[in-house]
């Protein structure tokens, strides 16, 4: 589980995220969802250390208080989190098998046959297995990510986090990444945070959803909530398009 | 005359004093970089496969150049100082002597560093800058590797082992580029240049120039890799940082020339 309480965080004069309360729980897709630029990534980057949070701000790991650790503290919390970038962020000089090796070799003494053997457990995991010898270049966006999950989970990690999973992908390989992240969650028991503005994730995946708007938690519930809060923002995010609003006016004609 | 309070004189002392802070800023970056860079590597079997891996990266190619550059000045400065020798009261060997002094002295170490801040600088910059955009040091950082450790490191140590061997390497070649450009032209003969090669021979200058090397082999590789992990943007961003590292490593070699050669030689 992870908590996060009144975490601010400004750059220069600009305030991006304004006292943000909340709790990632165990076993269950979290998602955090907004419009762009509202502060999403600037809040998975504060969780994970990336950016340093305002003075005030906490985020505790498993009760852990990880704003207040030195460097060497952070750094084993850090070995139990498996991140996801929206690039990917593979290493373009290792091929698949030493990308997903590369956590391994750095943080345990297994031998090269165990190494091996768990780098083709998770490949196989995410349906890849025989692509060990190829370069990231040489695969697509989709597979890209699929390596991306396979590395972050080859640790067995506490805590997944997933920034965009699915952009720049087509609705069918989304949906797989999707499913993939869901498994993965319920199957090994972690903290997953996600990432996305991917409404379709939201409905598909998201046991928890939080809502970020103008840098604050505007509003938290669940995927069937989602569909039918009032609040006005979340209605202006989910029904943005004229399509999407038809919809909306026929369920509320239906409920009638 | 401007008076004091002239807007165009308070508009040029704030812009000096904002590149002033700036430029102040930017050290003190760099030496908080530094203190992380010299920190324990996460795994020595890893760090010593990345060290190797960056001397055949930084130092083994950077080989041919320096191969090439080395011949030719050397064939250029004894072919120039046989040509202005015009006094009979100058003994031949002199043109030796002056080949091997310009060489040890100042060509190889640091005409060739400045070399190597063109090429292994930008390298290094792109390099770095490129996973810096690209998320691949947060992805490292989010591990719980220590980034600037396990990427910068071996890429100083590397330069810093390899540089003194590829400047005596240029050295030796030089020296031979003076003989061949001398022997082809028939400026002087084998005999005379060797005695002057050998002439008034200082061993501590060969000290002096592999020290200066190491300096600036920390300088070069220091210098880009902050100017790349510090990068922020794009492809665009990542090519001004190469550019910025590879001006500011040579600034840094010129004006580190001029203090070593006044601690060594004065």
């Amino acid at each position: 589980m992870i908590e996060v309480k009144n975490l601010d965080k400004s750059f220069a004069d600009k305030q991006i995220l304004h006292g943000i309360n909340t709790v990632f729980e165990k076993g269950k897709v979290n998602m955090v969802i907004g419009q762009s630029g509202q502060g999403k990534s600037v809040l998975t980057k504060c969780i994970v250390g990336l950016h340093e949070p305002d003075e005030g701000g906490q985020i505790l790991y498993g009760g852990k208080n990880f704003t207040e650790m030195n460097r060497k503290d952070r750094m084993l919390i850090r070995q139990e989190i498996g991140m996801l970038f929206q690039g990917s962020a593979l290493f373009d000089s290792m091929t698949v098998e030493q990308n997903i090796m590369f956590p391994l070799t750095m943080f345990t003494k297994m031998s090269k046959k165990e190494k091996l053997d768990r780098v083709n457990f998770c490949l196989d995991r995410v349906n890849l297995e025989g692509r060990n010898g190829l370069f990231p270049a040489e695969c697509s966006g989709g597979m890209q990510k699929r390596i991306a999950i396979a590395r972050a989970i080859a640790m067995n990690p506490k805590y997944l986090f997933c920034d965009e999973p699915n952009s720049g992908l087509d609705p069918k390989t989304a949906i797989v990444i999707d499913n993939l992240i869901r498994e993965i969650t319920y199957e090994y028991d972690i903290t997953t945070v996600v990432i996305t503005h991917d409404m379709n994730s939201v409905i598909e995946v998201g046991d928890n959803i939080m809502f970020i708007h103008d840098g604050r938690n505007w509003w938290s519930g669940d995927r069937k909530s989602i569909i039918t809060t009032d609040n006005q923002e979340i209605i202006d995010f989910v029904y943005a398009s004229d399509f999407m609003k038809e919809i909306r006016s026929s369920m509320q004609e239906k409920r009638k | 005359m401007r008076i004091q309070n002239d807007p165009l004189v308070i508009v040029k002392n704030t812009v000096n004093l904002v590149a002033v802070i700036k430029a102040l800023r930017n050290i003190g970056k760099y030496m908080m970089m530094l203190w992380i860079v010299f920190s324990r590597p996460e795994k020595w079997g890893v760090f010593r496969e990345r060290l190797f891996h960056e001397i055949h990266f930084i130092g083994i190619n950077s080989i041919p150049i320096v191969a090439l550059m080395s011949m030719f000045m050397g064939g250029v400065i004894a072919l120039q100082t046989a040509a202005n020798m015009t006094s009979p009261w100058l003994p031949e060997y002199t043109i030796g002597y002056i080949t091997r002094s310009s060489t040890i002295l100042e060509f190889s170490p640091t005409m060739i560093s400045l070399i190597l801040a063109g090429k292994v600088g930008s390298n290094v910059a792109s390099e770095i800058g490129t996973m810096k955009t690209t998320e691949q040091i947060d992805a490292l950082e989010v591990m719980g590797v220590n980034s600037l450790t396990f990427l910068v490191l071996p890429k100083i140590l590397g330069a810093v082992l390899f540089f003194p061997i590829l400047i005596i390497f240029s050295m030796g070649l030089s020296l031979m580029g003076g003989w061949l450009s001398l022997v082809l032209s028939e400026l002087a003969s084998t005999e005379t240049y060797v005695v002057g090669i050998r002439s008034f021979f200082i061993p501590g200058n060969i000290v002096y120039a592999l020290s200066k090397t190491v300096v600036f082999a920390f300088l070069i590789v220091s210098i880009s890799s902050f100017y790349g992990y510090y990068t922020k943007g794009g492809a665009l961003d990542v090519g001004k940082s190469a550019t910025k590292a590879v001006v500011t490593a040579s600034i840094a070699i010129l004006i580190a020339n001029f203090l070593l050669t006044q601690m060594f030689l004065l």
